[in-house]
């Protein structure tokens, strides 16, 4: 998460700085590795999103049973490469 | 053989005695990037193209301008607390455990005030 906030960075400074560097960022980011990498980010998002959701009703006290806890990664698990294949898939 | 007492030689070596802030700071940052990180997966799903002026164009809305300096500076205190917590947890010489966490902080701020840097240049001569 903390790369994809450079990433982020990365982005924002390139455009800033012009449509010529906004080229270069781009074609780096049609690459197979730059589809990897914005394919993994969106994952992590995900992932990170379902699993601060989990974090948050722990700290209501509930959801500690070890069959619950089961279910909550797993339901996070799916959540997270359902939501980006959606997103990839969708989107393009 | 030592003359200090039990209660000297285990006093500091606690917990920081400060862990409150971090961890309502740490939530508190999360809920806003729940609503920040949803709002830009949004956007990113429903932009027109990647393409400069397209681009250009979204940055440049002034309600995009300040949800993505919140989303920059809210994720940068965010991702600085997590990774300030894996560095205590894990790097375990305390020269290099300061030399992390000041790195970190660093590099933090740096991203956060590229971010804001970059959307209002962006906003100014869009």
């Amino acid at each position: 998460m903390s790369l994809g906030l450079i990433f982020l960075a990365v982005w924002l400074m390139q455009t800033a700085a012009g449509p010529e560097q906004y080229q270069y960022f781009r074609a780096a980011m049609g690459s197979p590795l730059g589809k990897i990498l914005l394919i993994g980010w969106t994952f992590a998002f995900f992932l990170h999103l379902g699993n601060g959701i989990r974090h948050f009703v722990w700290d209501t006290g509930r959801g500690f049973e070890k069959s619950q806890a089961n279910a909550s990664a797993w339901a996070a698990l799916v959540m997270a490469i359902a939501l980006t294949a959606g997103f990839w898939v969708l989107r393009f | 053989m030592s003359l200090r007492t039990p209660l000297g030689r285990v006093l500091g070596l606690g917990t920081a005695k400060d862990g409150t802030d971090h961890f309502v700071a740490q939530r508190i940052s999360a809920i806003a990037m729940v609503l920040l990180g949803g709002w830009f997966m949004y956007s990113m799903f429903t932009i027109e193209s990647m393409a400069y002026l397209e681009v250009m164009r979204f940055v440049a809305a002034p309600l995009n301008s300040v949800l993505l300096s919140l989303l920059c500076i809210t994720g940068a205190y965010h991702s600085y607390l997590g990774v300030q917590v894996v560095i205590e947890d894990y790097v375990h010489a305390h020269g290099v455990k300061l030399l992390s966490l000041i790195a970190s902080r660093f590099a933090h701020v740096f991203l956060a005030v590229a971010c804001v840097y970059a959307i209002l240049r962006i906003g100014f001569t869009a």
